[in-house]
Parts: structure tokens; sequence; C-alpha cells
């Protein structure tokens, strides 16, 4: 199998001309005298080795990536890698201790409290873990709330929350009291609240991972169609792979505060950075997310040609039945240009090196 | 050193054992030094002379001292008329008015059941002839808890919002629970005359720690996740606490208020002796009349004015969470509707008295029927016919309790004593304890008040022990039985609001005014905490732990003495503590009927201008036995945030 | 919402009580004590009656001892019933009641028991207060013991025989010694000082009251128990209860000028009236009653038996007492 290694180049923080978000540089340190330990020889030490020495714990180390407009960008790590606080510093619910936060164009860092406030009223909206809703409020008042928080009449906000409950499909629900209704319909509420503002951005602090796997599914789908139905920006924070795959268009995955990696999906399967990301991703049907990009092969003067064309952005699993039946290799054009072809022993090497039983 | 290296066999004596040490030590150096470096005459006199020049020259700038002017004197006269205000209303309100509008209150806020309650207790206020007596109570204890949650809550708030308020906080909250009542009286009347206001800063200073735990304790249970919610949506810090904090926490302060309300009113009664108005001003005269009947009316009203204000404000805060939780439509819309016909009452009760002359301001004389007489003859056939009894009992107590540990305590050298606290405090709870108890002890001599500080120590020591023994008796009783638990709790709750000052009543009727009578009051008023604290341990013994001991063939006396009291050791410790600290309030307060000691320091220093410094020297050295009593005690069981809050109101 | 609604509103009310301090706060300049009390309405119900205009309120300090009450008992009485004042009673201590002279709690204290000290300090110094001449009452202090002691020891009345018995004085309160029962802490004393100037093996032991001082005595009587207490006259209980004095050093001027250093016995006191400043300038009808009112010990004594003994209320006693006596008290009334 060959593979092309142009593609798998990875450079953090590629993306289209404007970024929505973009972090350059950035810490969070916990403890005694952070702000003492950016820039010192300090900074370069392991985390474990600098609470060691310093009693400071390195959250969020040196991290810079861009996110574009309505991208769905996934930052995928384990517990304790920092990712929630990563999430946080962007709108300063956690103060960074070094670097900078730019939304649209704008140091977020040197924002006034009024300036910060006005950020988080109209242009962030985030989606908790634990929902962290208002339990002597109404469904309807929850998903207000942010409204009226920033001083919008009844009639006007509970007008727009009536829209968004519509949207996430909580009708009828409206008088319930949060404790009344399941986990899924929790976050419903909470997924409601945050778009009850029309934020720019939403921010998802692992929203799902509380839910029994069934009703998680059933809530990633709805993240999938709210993004195709407002387009919003999205930026989610996650520890489950299958979720980050399946939601992100790119996914940048942390360990230790640090940047492992920064990528599209197929980028982080077809071409692990390290053998910490191989070893995520090892148990990854690649052929779920690896494109015909990935195994296309050049042309040999063997090769007929007067088999089918396909993209080379066809994710391999869908292509299998076309490049079997076709019985000889397939094209992959781009742009009308020739990159290669495609035949069944490069499918069959990508199936047959998965491991077994349901990819999840 | 390498001795004890080389003898890996000796291992380090269990806490009991070194206890026992230090006490036999104790003892020995008691027989060998008997007599000697004792402070009989109360040690140097300087700092109660200094306080007494402290005293008169604050009597003498009263009207001078910018001090006085622009501080103590305008805080006194803006509390005063707030005090007046609310007394003045109930007054013009009448009898009939108060009546309907306790119930009115009751009915809105805390359903049928409690109006009922709030109407037979007002009644039963007019009925044994104290009604005004009884209001004037309420309004200072109101006036109290208004100024009290209107200070309190907020710095709850604080607290509850920034960890190093919070640790500030919490000492000054702890040294104002475990103090007894007695103690502020002397310094706030320095500071602020005798009278209402007074009377209202003291109670405020009692009555305030309960809400601002518990408003900081509610607090910090929000959930992060909601208050971070809240934050990221670009919720201020005002709104913040406002819609999320305050209603999410709404209960444990509503309990807090609760609590604050009991704490008010046990020292509204006590601040009689400062000259706030009401039942405890009848309970004092009684009890300087030796007038049990007319004690234990007034006695009796404070009870029922306790029950009332409990329950009503318990059933409310029940209610209102309820509803809040439910949203079920039926009680919002019948509520306003009730809310009117309750108003519309209390408007016609209060304005009867004035359209006909048949109904008076003042309750009918009629139907005032005290229990004094009834009560009176009871004592006095006690007094003829169990005099013989109750002296043998007395004097049995005394001469083999108290007479003796007085003996031991005043007679031993003063620094012995110092170094046996310091040891027992190092042996339970380590260095620090040690040395602050110590510390503790050493004031009393400084403030010349050692033979006083003996005698307060002794009846505490002896009616703490007491009251731990009921305790344990009866909180093993309850542990084990549901159903005596059920019959027995409302009656320790009840028990748990009354004043100290009630318990003097029975004790005095019994035991005429001696020591013993303050160390009955203890033992009674500490019992109920003791019990609840005891029972709660051996209720969180786990029932599979038990269900072991007995599958293994244990007998119930080795269930008890085995598994469920060792397992319960933290409470138990616990509930010494409290009981100590309780009994110690009561002993204080019994300076009033021969209790002697510290307390009646402090109540000569309000009789005789001249022993002032003296009193003000006994409220500190109250605080000071008061700290080192509950350092040494807290022992290994530090206290927990939760059910001690809950706990530490007395 | 209705619960948020509820909070707002209570939010409201606390919010405007905390301005209508502030506003009382930020009100007044520096503020003087006696400004504070001045304005507090009637203690408790029973001072809402009687026309208040033609006399207006006057503060009469209540002592501790049931002598006093019946003072007060009949000035009130004739106060209200005669004179249309609403008279508020003020249950305080002596030295207590010197300061509300100053705080403006208190307008009369009808039995003043020398305190020469207090007047001094507020009639003197800070001239708050005025005398208003003898009660008509003769004051005596002492030590006694029950009448049958002195039958049975003849010696015992003198102080130099007290540590001869010392030991069957001795009571659980004692501690070994000998016990000399006091009264109410506020009560003009001097035993500390005496016992240890005297050299007694005696021990003060403080019983609280006037009470209980009446009440051990009454035990002593009966059950013929030994007791030696401190107490005084004019004192209605000597009717019935017989005691005999333990005589102790003569009293001298002067002999008791150093509280720590007395060693004589309590002076015969000539118990006196004492009015507040302001009250003696305000021309109350009430200040005139008080002033010219004058009780022997004898009369005392019949009223406070009324009180302590038949158990009448305060005003049932001033009744029986006034409408039986009406040649005495008809000269106090202010005239005109």
């Amino acid at each position: 199998m060959t593979t092309v290694t142009a593609a798998a180049t990875v450079v953090a923080g590629t993306a289209t001309a404007e970024p929505v978000i973009s972090v350059r540089d950035l810490w969070k340190i916990f403890g005694p005298g952070a702000s003492r330990v950016v820039g010192s020889p300090d900074a370069d030490l392991s985390r474990a080795e600098l609470r060691r020495r310093t009693g400071c714990t390195a959250a969020v180390r040196r991290l810079s990536f861009d996110v574009a407009r309505r991208e769905v960008f996934v930052v995928m790590g384990l517990s304790g890698s920092g990712k929630s606080t990563l999430v946080r510093c962007l709108t300063r619910l956690v103060e960074p201790t070094a670097g900078q936060v730019l939304f649209e164009g704008e140091d977020v860092r040197g924002m006034d409290d009024r300036r910060l406030r006005e950020l988080r009223r109209r242009k962030f909206a985030m989606v908790f873990q634990n929902f962290g809703l208002l339990p002597h409020r109404r469904v309807l008042d929850n998903v207000s709330y942010g409204l009226e928080i920033r001083g919008a009449g009844k009639p006007e906000r509970y007008a727009r929350a009536q829209e968004v409950i519509d949207l996430v499909g909580l009708q009828g629900y409206e008088t319930a009291y949060p404790d009344q209704l399941s986990g899924g319909m929790q976050q419903r509420v909470g997924l409601a609240r945050a778009l009850a503002v029309d934020p720019d951005v939403l921010l998802f602090d692992e929203p799902f991972s509380a839910l029994d796997p069934l009703i998680r599914r059933g809530m990633q789908d709805e993240v999938i169609r709210l993004h195709h139905e407002v387009g919003k920006t999205m930026l989610f924070i996650t520890h489950d792979l299958s979720e980050a795959l399946k939601l992100g268009d790119r996914i940048l995955i942390m360990r230790d505060g640090e940047l492992v990696q920064c990528g599209t999906p197929d980028q982080l399967v077809g071409a692990p950075a390290d053998d910490y990301v191989r070893d995520f991703v090892r148990d990854v049907a690649k052929s779920h997310v690896l494109t015909l990009r990935w195994i296309v092969r050049r042309v040999t003067p063997q090769d007929a040609l007067d088999g089918p064309e396909l993209s080379p952005d066809v994710v391999i699993r869908d292509a299998v039945r076309q490049v079997i039946q076709a019985g000889r290799p397939v094209k992959v054009v781009e742009n009308g240009a020739l990159l290669g072809v495609v035949d069944s022993a490069g499918i069959l090497g990508v199936i047959a090196a998965e491991p077994q039983g349901d990819p999840p | 050193m390498t001795v004890l290296v080389a003898a890996p066999g000796l291992r380090r004596p269990s806490r009991g054992v070194l206890v026992g040490a230090v006490l036999a030590a104790w003892l020995l150096l008691f027989v060998a030094l008997r007599g000697q470096f004792t402070l009989s005459a109360g040690g140097p006199t300087v700092v109660p002379t200094w306080l007494q020049h402290l005293k008169d020259g604050a009597d003498g700038q009263r009207n001078t001292s910018p001090l006085f002017l622009y501080g103590f004197n305008e805080i006194r006269v803006a509390i005063d008329p707030l005090f007046t205000n609310v007394q003045g209303f109930f007054l013009r309100l009448g009898w009939l008015g108060c009546t309907v509008l306790a119930a009115a209150l009751g009915l809105v806020f805390a359903g049928w059941r409690m109006m009922l309650l709030a109407l037979a207790g007002f009644l039963a206020f007019g009925v044994l002839g104290l009604f005004g007596e009884s209001m004037d109570t309420l309004a200072l204890t109101l006036t109290s808890v208004l100024i009290a949650l209107v200070i309190g809550i907020p710095l709850g708030i604080v607290a509850g919002n920034s960890d190093r308020f919070q640790q500030v906080l919490t000492p000054v909250l702890d040294l104002m629970q475990i103090l007894p009542t007695f103690a502020y009286l002397p310094l706030i009347t320095l500071c602020f005359l005798i009278g209402p206001a007074s009377a209202v800063i003291a109670t405020v200073i009692y009555a305030a720690p309960p809400v601002i735990r518990l408003t900081s304790a509610g607090i910090r249970n929000v959930a992060p996740a909601t208050t971070e919610a809240s934050r990221s949506l670009g919720a201020t810090r005002w709104q913040t606490v406002r819609h999320v904090q305050l209603p999410m926490a709404k209960r444990t302060i509503v309990l807090g208020i609760n609590q604050t309300m009991m704490a008010a009113l046990s020292m509204a009664t006590i601040t009689a002796l400062i000259d706030a108005p009401g039942l405890g001003k009848t309970v004092l005269k009684a009890l300087s009349r030796e007038d049990v009947g007319a004690a234990f009316d007034a006695g009796l009203c404070i009870v029922i004015l306790a029950v009332v204000l409990d329950r009503v404000t318990t059933a409310a805060s029940q209610r209102a969470a309820d509803i809040g939780r439910s949203g079920r439509a039926t009680s919002v819309t019948a509520r306003p509707a009730i809310a009117l016909l309750a108003l519309v009452a209390v408007v016609v009760a209060a304005q009867l008295p004035r359209l006909t002359a048949r109904v008076s301001l003042l309750f009918p004389d009629g139907w005032v029927h005290p229990i004094r007489p009834a009560v009176n003859t009871a004592s006095r056939w006690i007094e003829l016919h169990l005099f013989s009894t109750t002296e043998a009992i007395k004097n049995g107590v005394t001469y083999r309790l108290i007479n003796p540990l007085q003996t031991l305590l005043g007679d031993s050298p003063w620094w012995l004593l110092v170094l046996v606290v310091a040891a027992l405090g190092y042996v339970l709870s380590g260095v620090r304890i040690a040395l602050a108890a110590a510390g503790c002890l050493v004031g009393l001599p400084l403030l010349g008040l050692w033979p006083s500080g003996m005698i307060t120590l002794a009846s505490t020591l002896v009616g703490a022990v007491s009251a731990m023994v009921i305790g344990v008796v009866v909180g093993v009783w309850t542990g084990r039985n549901d159903l005596a638990d059920r019959i027995l709790r409302p009656f320790l709750d009840a028990g748990q609001t009354m004043p100290a000052f009630v318990y003097l009543i029975p004790g005095l009727a019994l035991f005429g005014a001696t020591r013993f009578t303050g160390i009955v009051a203890g033992v009674i008023y500490a019992s109920p905490v003791v019990i609840k604290v005891v029972n709660e341990g051996i209720r969180d013994v786990s029932p599979s732990t038990i269900e072991a001991a007995v599958a293994s063939g244990s007998t119930p006396w080795q269930v008890i003495t085995k598994v469920q009291l060792p397992m319960a050791r933290p409470h138990l410790l616990l509930a010494f503590n409290q009981g100590v600290i309780y009994v110690l309030a009561a002993v204080i307060v019994a300076g009033l009927v021969g209790g002697g000691g510290l307390g009646l320091d402090v109540i000569n220093g309000f009789s005789q201008v001249s022993l002032a410094g003296t009193g003000l020297a006994a409220g500190i050295g109250i605080v000071l036995l008061g700290i080192m009593l509950d350092r040494i005690t807290q022992g290994a069981g530090r206290r927990r945030a939760g059910s001690d809050v809950a706990l530490g109101a007395h | 919402m209705a619960i948020t609604r509820v909070n707002a509103r209570r939010l409201t009310g606390t919010l405007a009580l905390v301005l209508a301090s502030a506003a009382a706060l930020a009100g007044c300049g520096a503020a003087k004590v006696d400004t504070a009390g001045g304005s507090s309405p009637a203690g408790s119900a029973s001072a809402a009656a009687g026309s208040a205009a033609a006399c207006g309120t006057v503060n009469i300090a209540v002592n501790p001892w049931v002598g006093y009450q019946a003072d007060a008992a009949v000035v009130a009485y004739l106060a209200k019933n005669k004179l249309g004042c609403t008279v508020v009673k003020k249950d305080l201590k002596e030295e207590v009641s010197w300061q509300g002279f100053e705080t403006g709690q208190v307008d009369a204290v009808l039995e003043n028991w020398g305190h020469d000290d207090l007047k001094k300090t507020y009639i003197t110094d800070k001239k708050v207060a005025v005398e208003a001449g003898p009660m008509g009452a003769m004051g005596i202090i002492g030590w006694y013991v029950p009448q049958w002691m002195a039958d049975k020891y003849p010696d015992i009345t003198d102080y130099k025989n007290l540590n001869k018995y010392a030991s069957i004085f001795k009571t659980s309160e004692s501690g070994g010694v000998g016990q000399l029962l006091d009264g109410d802490p506020s009560y003009v004393t001097n035993d500390a000082a005496l016992v240890k100037n005297l050299n007694l093996n005696y021990k003060v032991v403080v019983g609280g009251s006037e009470a209980a001082l009446i009440k051990s005595l009454q035990t002593a009587t009966d059950q013929k128990k030994p007791l030696l207490f401190y107490f005084y006259e004019p004192q209605f209980a000597l009717s019935k209860l017989k005691i005999a004095r333990v005589s102790l050093p003569p009293y001298t001027a002067g002999c008791d000028a150093v509280p720590a250093k007395i060693a004589c016995d309590y002076p015969p006191y000539v118990l006196d009236k004492v009015v507040s400043t302001k009250f003696a300038n305000s021309g109350s009808r009430a200040y005139q009653l008080i002033k010219n009112y004058r009780l022997t010990n004898d009369q005392q004594n019949l009223i406070a038996s009324y009180i302590a003994e038949q158990n009448m209320s305060d005003d049932e006693a001033a009744k029986k007492w006034v409408d039986a006596n009406p040649d005495v008290w008809k000269s106090w009334l202010p005239t005109g």
C-alpha cells in the first residue's frame, strides 16, 4: 500500500483565510506563582516534574490553533489532558496564564469586564457536561436565562426561547422543571439555552459524556442536524474518539496540556503523528474514515483506464462495492486531473487491517 | 532515643491510657502540693482595675468622646427606633390584631395547621396573662433577626464566593457560637449602655452566625457547573448571585434563618439582664422573688413562642420549596385569594377595638388564667414533703462530686492545672491545641478570676459528664429503637430551642439557690443535643456491620459496646464537646440563682458600679474558659461542616 | 416565577429598611445618650391606659425588694388614678437605675439607700439628677440570726464570738467554713470586706434575692436550722419572723471610706428620693407627688405584706392601703 505523504502533513492552525478563533502560545498553569513559570526554564519540564519542583500544574501548555468560521472543531484528549481548561480559557471562565486568544481578531485577554461580558452574552454560548441548569426554573425560563440577563423583555425572550425549544425538540416540556426530565432531555435544554442567545460560536464541553450510549448517539445526530440548519461555528470537547471523528471537521488531540496532533479525521487515522495518536486510533475502522486519496496509487502501464471515475474524497467504505464490482482499477479524478487509480487489492488491504468487531 | 529505637516492642500507648496517666499524675501532685501556689485571692487585679478605669472612662466620655458621639451612640440611636416601632406596631394592633395577624401569616405561608398552632399559641400568651410581655419579646426577636439577616446574608454571600473571606470569617463565627450568651453583655453595655438597643445588638451578635454559615454553605453547595453556565452566558456577579446562587441556596438559607430566629429568641430573653423588656424580665423578676409559678408562666410563654416560630418557619420553608418545585397551578392561584382574605381579617381585627368598646386592645381580664397559683401550690407541696429528698440529692451530689472536684481544681497549684490542661490537649489533639488551651487557662489568673473560674469549671465538668451519661444511655436507646426515637424527637427539638434561662426554674423550685441548681439546668439544657448527636452516631453505623456482628452471635450488649459505641466515637466526642459548651452556658446563667463563679461576677458587674471591671473581666474569662473547653474536647473529632452548623446553635 | 417575584418584593422591603436605618443614621448629627432612650414607648401593655395629657409619662425605677415595690405601688397608683399620669415601672437594680437618669430611661428613684458615690457622680458632677428629700422610712442594714439562736447561744450576737460557732453555719455551698448568706448581688453590702477584715472563718454565699433570704430565714426558724444572714429594715417579713442582730464594731463617720478596708457596722440610713433633673424641671404634677410622698417603716411594711404575703397585685395592694388611709396621702397631691 502506498500513501501520499503530502496529504498527511500536519500543520496546526491551517485554516481558511479569516479564523473566528485564533489561539497562540496559550498557557494555563494552576498553582502558586504560576505566572513566573512561563518563560522560565521550568516551562520545559514535564508536567509531573513541574509539579514536583514548583507545586504548579500546567493544564494547558504552549497551545496554538485556529478555528474557521462554520467549522466543527473538536478538541480531544483523555481526562486531565487540559481540554476543559482550554475551552474555558477562550472566554476567560478560566483566566489564561499567558499567550493570546483572538476572537475575530480582537484580543480576548485584553478585554475589560464589560466587553468580556458582552462577548459571553452575544458571541459565545456554552453547553456543559453536567448541564448546569437552574433547578428552580422551568424549561422555558432556563432557556431564556441568557436573554434575561442581557436585559431582554419578557415577551421577546419567551418568543425566542419558544423558537429554540421547537428547534431542539422540546415542545410540550416548556413548563417542566429540569429534574422532571431525563438526562438527554436536560441536555436539550442546555443546548437550547446556548442557541437562544444566537451566538457566533457554540462551545461544547463534553456535553454527552453523562448520557447513555444510545441517547448520546441521538444527540450527536442532533448536533449534526443543527449544524446543518443554523451553521454555527462549533468547538467541541470530548474524550470519545468516535464522537470526535463523527462530528469533527478537524480534530485537535491533547495530551498533558500539549498539542499532539491537529488535523482532519482522515489525517489523524491515516497519518498519526506519534505512537500516542497511533495507539488512540488503532481500533478505528480505517475504511470508515480514510478516503480514496489515502490509497490511490500511481498508474502503471498495466492498468486499464476504462473503469469508472471516483473523487479522491470518497470514503473508502463507500467505494468498496463499486471498486470490487468494477473488477479493474478505478480512476481517481480531482478537478479533471487524474490522481491515480484504486483497485480492490488496495481497498481490501485497508479493510483486512481493521480490528474485528463492529466499529463504534 | 536509641533505647526507643532498640525496643521495637514498645508501642505508643493508646490515648485512653495517656489521659489516665495525666490524671493520675495530677492526683499525685495534688496530694503532694495541695494548698500551695493556689491563687485563692484571685491573682493580680491589674486587668480588672484597668477595665474598671475603662468603664469609668467610658461613662465619663459618653457625651464627649467622638467614638461615642459618632460611633456607639449613633448605632444606639439608629437601632432604638427600629425596636420601638416594631413594639409600637404590636401595641397598636392590639391583642386581637396580633393574634389574627399571626394566624394569617401561618395560614398564608405555612398552611392551616400552622394557622391553628399560631392561633393557639397567641391565645395562650393572653390566657397566661403575659400577652404584652410576649409581644415585647417577639418584637425584640424580630428586630434582631431582621438586622441579623440584613448583615448576615450579604456576609454569607461574600463568604460563599470568596475562600479567603470564608477563612477569615470561620474562626470568628466559631467563637461567636461557643461563647455563652452572658459573656457579651458586659462589653456591650460598656459601649451601648443598657436598654433595648443593647439587647438587640447582643442578640444580633449571638444570632447572626447560623444564617451567615448556612448562606455560605448553601452557596457553596450550588453545583459549580450551574454558576459557570451562568457566567458563560455573560451574567454579572450580582446576576449570578441573584438568579442562580440565592434561589438554589434558598432552602439552606431558610434553615439558617430558622436557626437564627431560635438563637435570637433565646438570647432576647436573657437580655432582660440589661433591661430589655419582655418575658425574660418576667422570668428574672420571678427568679428574684422565688416565685416559681410566675417564672413557670413566663417560661411556658417562651416555650410556646419558640415552638410557634420554629414550626411556622420550618413549615413555610418546606412549603415554599414544594411549591417552587412542583409549580402546581392550584396553590399559586389560590394563595393570593387566601392572602387577601387573611389581610382583611387582620385589618378588621385591628380596627375592632376602635369601632366597638366591647373589644379592647388589651387581652380581656376575664380570660386570664395563669397557672401560677397551681404551680406555686405544687411547689410549696414539694417543698414541704420532698424537701428532705431534694436536699439529700443536692447535698449528696454537692459533697461527693462538686466540692471534691472544686477542691481538686482550686487547691491544686495553678501552674499544675495549666500543665494538666496542656498535657490533655496534647494527648487529645496535638501541640497547637495544647498551647491554645493552656494559654486560655493562664488568662484566668491574669484576669484575677482564678477561684471564680474554678467554681465554674467544676460545675461545668460535673454537668457535662452527667449530660453525657444521660445522652449516651438515651441516645443508644433511641438509636436502636425507631419508636422511641419518633416519640422523643419532638421533645428534643423543642428542648433544643429553649433558652438556658428557662431550665433554671424547675431547678430552683427543687433545689433552691445553689450551684447544684445551675448544674441541673445545664444538664437539662445540654441533654437534647447530646442525645441527638449520640443517636446520629449510632444510626450512622452501617447495617451490614451490625448484621455481621449479630450473625457471629453477639448479644445486644456486645453489639452496643463492641460495635456501635466504638464506631460512633467521633460522634461521642462531638457530643461531649457540645455538652460541655451547653452546660457552660447554663452554669454561667445560673449565677443568677446562687450558681456562683464567673456568672455571679458578671451579674455583680451589672449590679455594682465598683464591680464593673470584674464583670467585664469575667466576661472575658468566660470566653477563655469556653475556648479552652471547646478546643480540648474537640479532640480527634474535628467538626464536620454540615451537620455541625445545625448543632452549633444554642 | 411566583417565587422570584416574592423574593423581589421581600428584597425591596429589606432594602427599604436598610435605607430607612441608614437615613436615621445620617439624619442626626452627634448623638448624645439622653436622646436615645427617651422616646421608648410604654414597655408592656399596662401603660396604655389613662389620659396622658394631664401629666405625661413618668418612669419609675423599681429596685428588687418588696419594700420598694410597695413604695412604687402606692406612688404609681396615685399618679395614675389621681393625676392621670402614664406610669412606666422599670425593674432595675439600684446602680443601674442611676445610669437611667443619664440615659433618660428613669425619672425617679423612690427609695435610695445612701450611695454617696453615685450622688457625687450623677448629682454633683453630671448634674443629671437631683435629690427630692427623705422618703420617710429609716433604713437599717446588718447581720442577723434567727431569734431562737440568740436564745440558745446568748453570746452569738457579738461578732467576736462568731468564729466559735462557724462550724454550725457550714453548708454545702460554704466550702468548709461558716456561711454568711447575702441577698441580691446589687444590694448595698460590705460583707466580703467585713469577713476578711474581722478575720472571720466565714464565706459570703450569695442567695441571689430578698426572697431567697426570707425563704432561708423561714426554714431556719421553722426547722431550727442555724443561719447567719444579711438583712435590713424596713422589712415586712419581720412581723412574723423574729430575728436578732449581731453587733459589729460600731459605725463611726468615715470608717467606711475605703471599701476594701471596711471593718465597721453599716450606718443607719435616712432613705431618700432622687429624680432626674429633667423630670424635676418638667413641672410635671407627678414630680410634686413624688417630692411630697413619705411612708414610715410600718406603713411600708404593711403594704409590702399585702403584696408578698397576701399575694395581691401592686395595684390591689395600693388601692387597699390608699382607700384606708386618705389622710396620709391627701397632702401629697399637688395643689391647684
